[in-house]
């Protein structure tokens, strides 16, 4: 399978401190790649700095070919690359299905002119895009959720809705920023079981989690960072044998 | 009285025509009711509508916090005071000047959101607020070296709208009945409110709204969604800014005079004011607040006559205690209703929900922890 993220050599400084040092990575079409790694090692950092929330200070992101960096966040969601926060950021007081409708903006098009004379093309939009987001709440699991408030849903399904925020947007690649952290046992293999599905879809998903079971479980391959770099990637149970790795979540001593 | 109102929401054609119908008659039952020059507050009630649903995009529905909004009703106001007044000898027709007039506070709204597009809340705040005073003081100097805006003095003799012939300063016969002045240039105005109306509700309810909404609920969020924050940002400065720019022109042709004193930060202060006061992003709140803030002062001046009658002069000015009574008004309104008289459903919950997503997010966060 070909590459369709590729990660050359990322590095990121904050002033004097290096939060990415010479990280690369790829991650193959229509697989499910983990990315894991002590608290602090730089997971989100790089998720930050791949979706264009942060400038590289070194290296390069390519999606399907295309360079990412110095792109806007906006111009690389419509490259394909659609994310989820750790700490959910949903539109709290917009209902479920208007935050999956935002996220339709980056693949329509109707501007001021077209929403002030409400011309038929500007209705036939807004009618595609109400019932895109309608399948995809039903997609995720919450159906007949669309009228709620996002911030009054449960945090297990604002999850969801944030995952069907970032669908709306047609991504090829959905990195989800710890996605299952705080849900129980339950809610997890539901979850587990809404990534198989998408994978299913032809999505390819990357994954950032601490739940080391449902990693082995899940993904195709892993890469683990610590202090800013990738010590380890490869298969789920080859990884978790490594000394390297062992040795970056029990302590340097351990190994 | 609410059967009536049931009864009212029941039949919908119904209701639309009785409103109509009190929309047309309103001026007549004012002028014979409380006098002509309450049809003049009623000019100005319509005007502060269009201004406060203006700056209800920037601020309501965009969140951008702008108090230099007042800059680009001068803007407008003074555009058509140049291009219909003899200052320049210039007199063309209002349905001419007036796009001009939008056009060009549109594109002052442009000019002041690109520099400002990385700012947010206060500072943003601080900056259209030096905006404001720049675009005053520029209109109180530009009468040297070239006679631009004639400086204090301000523009006079400015051209009235003419339709059909008919100079709306002047008074209309018609079917035996006289029409005054200020009774049509209400019709005039009521016409660009509404007009004004469906565009705001239409925006709202659009892809761009949900944008605008987005963009104030979380910038981050929204970029990462694939909304161009920037684009989206001046488009509700400019979109705020042409509504200004209306109500400018407006506001030239039925004064007949424009100066800088019109357009002093007070006013951007008040239509502030009233979208707070109203409801901030709900189009009813939002002219409930600019008819009450316009209404009331009016009816204050009547407690000096009444103080002159009762106590043979006047003990407190009507004037301070404008500022006093607003002051009060706000207060109170913060600690009983922070979200306005007739808030948003989604400012609503802003304001008052205690079980947001930030609380539930840490929460979520120290479980992960745990």
């Amino acid at each position: 399978m070909a590459d369709l993220l590729q990660v050359q050599g990322v590095t990121k400084r904050f002033g004097g401190l290096i939060a990415l040092e010479d990280v690369s990575l790829s991650v193959r079409d229509g697989e499910i790649y983990g990315l894991i790694g002590p608290n602090g090692a730089g997971k989100t950092t790089l998720f930050n700095c791949m979706t264009g929330l942060y400038d590289l200070t070194g290296g390069e992101v390519r999606l399907g070919g295309v360079l990412l960096n110095g792109l806007k966040p906006h111009r690389i969601v419509e490259a394909g690359f659609a994310r989820t926060f750790q700490n959910i950021r949903l539109f709290a007081n917009m209902t479920a299905l208007e935050n999956v409708m935002v996220g339709r903006h980056v693949r329509t098009r109707i501007g001021l002119v077209g929403a002030i004379l409400r011309t038929p093309r500007a209705r036939a939009e807004e009618a595609a895009i109400r019932d895109r987001a309608v399948a995809l709440l039903d997609h995720v699991g919450l159906r007949g959720k669309a009228r709620t408030l996002a911030g009054h849903l449960s945090y297990g399904d604002q999850r969801r809705l944030e995952i069907a925020r970032a669908l709306a947007t047609e991504p090829r690649l959905l990195a989800l920023d710890e996605p299952v952290a705080g849900m129980n046992p339950t809610e997890r293999r539901q979850m587990a079981d809404l990534f198989q599905r998408l994978r299913a879809d032809g999505l390819t998903l990357l994954l950032i989690e601490h739940d080391v079971k449902l990693v082995m479980g899940l993904c195709d391959r892993v890469a683990v960072l610590d202090y800013g770099r990738k010590i380890a990637e490869g298969e789920p149970a080859r990884v978790r044998a490594d000394p390297a790795v062992i040795a970056a979540y029990l302590g340097g001593e351990a190994a | 009285m609410r059967t009536a109102l049931d009864a009212l929401r029941a039949r919908p054609r119904l209701a639309f025509a009785l409103l109509a119908a009190l929309l047309v008659a309103l001026p007549f039952l004012v002028g014979a009711g409380l006098g002509n020059s309450w049809v003049r507050v009623l000019d100005f009630v319509l005007l502060y509508i269009l201004l406060a649903l203006g700056l209800n995009i920037v601020v309501g529905y965009a969140g951008l916090l702008d108090l230099g909004f007042i800059a680009f009703y001068a803007i407008g106001a003074y555009v058509y005071a140049l291009l219909a007044s003899p200052h320049f000898g210039l007199h063309l027709p209002f349905w001419a000047i007036l796009p001009i007039s939008m056009a060009l506070a549109g594109l002052f709204g442009v000019l002041l959101g690109t520099p400002t597009l990385r700012l947010r809340g206060d500072y943003l705040a601080i900056v259209t607020l030096g905006f404001h005073e720049i675009i005053r003081i520029f209109l109180n100097n530009l009468n040297a070296p070239y006679n631009l805006t004639n400086g204090p003095q301000g523009i006079n003799l400015i051209d009235p709208i003419t339709i059909g012939g008919h100079a709306l300063s002047r008074p209309l016969e018609l079917f035996g009945v006289t029409v005054p002045s200020t009774y049509l240039y209400y019709y005039v105005f009521l016409a660009f409110t509404l007009l004004v109306m469906a565009v705001a509700i239409r925006l709202q309810d659009s892809r761009l709204g949900r944008a605008w909404a987005a963009l104030r609920e979380d910038e981050v969020a929204a970029a990462a969604m694939g909304i161009n924050t920037r684009n989206v940002k001046l488009l509700a400065f400019a979109m705020g800014a042409t509504f200004a720019g209306l109500a400018g022109g407006l506001f030239a042709s039925f004064q007949g005079f424009v100066s800088p004193e019109s357009f002093s930060l007070w006013e951007s202060f008040l239509v502030l004011c009233m979208i707070v006061l109203g409801g901030m992003g709900h189009i009813p709140g939002v002219i409930l607040g600019a008819a009450l803030l316009t209404v009331i002062p009016e009816a204050l001046r009547y407690l000096g006559d009444l103080q002159r009658a009762t106590l043979g002069h006047v003990v407190l000015d009507p004037a301070d205690l404008r500022m006093l009574l607003f002051g009060i008004a706000l207060v109170i309104m913060m600690i009983y209703r922070p979200a306005g008289l007739i808030p948003s459903r989604q400012r609503k919950r802003e304001l008052t929900a205690r079980d947001g997503v930030a609380e539930q997010e840490q929460a979520s966060l120290y479980d992960a922890k745990a």
